[in-house]
């Protein structure tokens, strides 16, 4: 009795897989057992047929639905510009001792028994900076205009990511997440988001995308994600 | 040459790069616009809808957390969007010019069933299904979302997904019977 039970359920279950099996969308453990389950079950079969008539057809009917104009994007454009959010973020300049400030204030007072360690990071953070910006100079170019596509910006050479910090995060945590993955803070903030060097080479694919992950972990990290070559 | 993945644009767009906003514009765009227009039925008032999602994406990058896909993000912002801008509208009102707009009014059903084209059928009961069964069914095999994506969009649990999209199934199905198309199931 249980047997037929749990075999109406797993096939109930197939059932509710049909369509993410035909769009593509299953894993591939849940794949198989579709499939499985298709080559033995005629009535499914016929079901399955139906669900990509069904799919082919909203596909076409979406397609049928066009493209919105040219005013749109300008739309957007216009509204970005005439927004407080922009202005702001136009008008935040690269201010380590603010940033630092800010976040020394947030701290409880225990917290404060770190302000000896995170004046330290400062000082080191601000002598990487201007080293950095002097290197810059020397070769021509600042990374510091924004995080956009500038053609004027030399290649990078090594691995890099765009990162910003959880709000509660001490001044104590960005140092140790710094040290443990053996990163350097190299651009920013541009709005939150700082540029960090991972490694001075390039990184194979999966070595960075399983590194990236870790990041995206730590509770230190609001977000993280590879800076594409530029 | 290496494309610029979602994510590091959004990261940009944290930023305040305008340039990198127009790319994720230019990606995404069409889709999103389809998705809204399905909802609300009129294609001015969803290419409002459609800056209104961007310019959110725009406010709120910084706050974007990677857990779930960027385009799946902005399908949430888009039908969060697109269903308040259907609340301010009477119901009777919205389900009627929702249908008109995307019908084509060249085949009406019973042209349809004289012609014995399913495909111009099926095409019709797709547009004649609840809101709710139009947006899974449009996730689900126009989007290419998976069942944890849908539910993130949605905001309901994987299994009500599930079940949504096998109700919605079958209503298309009783819709095709309706006007004598016979498919076996349901």
């Amino acid at each position: 009795m249980n047997m037929i039970k749990n075999k109406a359920s797993e096939r109930e279950e197939i059932e509710a897989l049909l369509p993410w099996h035909a769009a593509g969308t299953l894993s591939r453990r849940d794949a198989q057992k579709v499939e499985q389950a298709l080559a033995r079950d005629a009535e499914l079969s016929t079901q399955y047929e139906t669900v990509r008539q069904d799919l082919v057809e909203t596909i076409g009917l979406n397609e049928s639905l066009g493209a919105p104009s040219a005013r749109a994007m300008q739309k957007l454009m216009a509204d970005i510009e005439a927004d407080a959010s922009t202005a702001r973020r136009v008008k935040t300049s690269f201010n380590l001792g603010e940033w630092l400030s800010d976040k020394l204030s947030s701290f409880s007072p225990r917290t404060l028994a770190w302000s000896a360690t995170a004046a330290a990071l400062a000082i080191v953070l601000q002598a990487g900076l201007l080293a950095g910006m002097f290197v810059n100079e020397k070769q021509g170019g600042s990374l510091f205009d924004t995080a956009s596509v500038s053609k004027s910006e030399p290649a990078m050479v090594g691995t890099y990511a765009l990162i910003s910090f959880a709000p509660q995060a001490s001044a104590a945590d960005i140092t140790r997440l710094m040290q443990t993955y053996n990163m350097k803070i190299v651009e920013g903030p541009s709005g939150e988001m700082f540029t960090v060097k991972l490694a001075l080479t390039g990184m194979p694919k999966e070595d960075l995308a399983r590194l990236i992950k870790q990041l995206q972990d730590e509770k230190t990290v609001r977000f993280v994600g590879q800076k594409s070559a530029e | 040459m290496q494309t610029t993945t979602d994510e590091a644009l959004i990261g940009r767009i944290a930023g305040g790069d305008k340039l990198a906003m127009q790319v994720l514009f230019a990606r995404h765009h069409v889709r999103v616009y389809r998705f809204v227009l399905r909802l609300v039925g009129e294609p001015s008032r969803a290419e409002d809808l459609i800056s209104e999602v961007f310019l959110d994406v725009w406010r709120q990058a910084d706050r974007f957390e990677a857990r779930s896909q960027v385009s799946t993000w902005l399908l949430a912002i888009a039908r969060y969007k697109a269903l308040s801008a259907l609340r301010k509208r009477p119901d009777e009102e919205l389900d009627d010019e929702t249908a008109q707009a995307i019908e084509d009014p060249g085949d009406d059903p019973e042209v349809a069933m004289q012609k014995k084209d399913t495909s111009v059928v099926l095409r019709q009961a797709l547009t004649k299904l609840s809101a709710e069964h139009r947006e899974i069914i449009d996730l689900v095999y126009y989007h290419e979302k998976s069942v944890e994506e849908v539910s993130k969009i949605v905001g309901v649990p994987e299994n009500t997904v599930k079940t949504r999209m096998f109700y919605a199934r079958k209503r298309l199905g009783d819709l095709l019977k309706a006007a004598g198309v016979e498919r076996g199931w349901p």
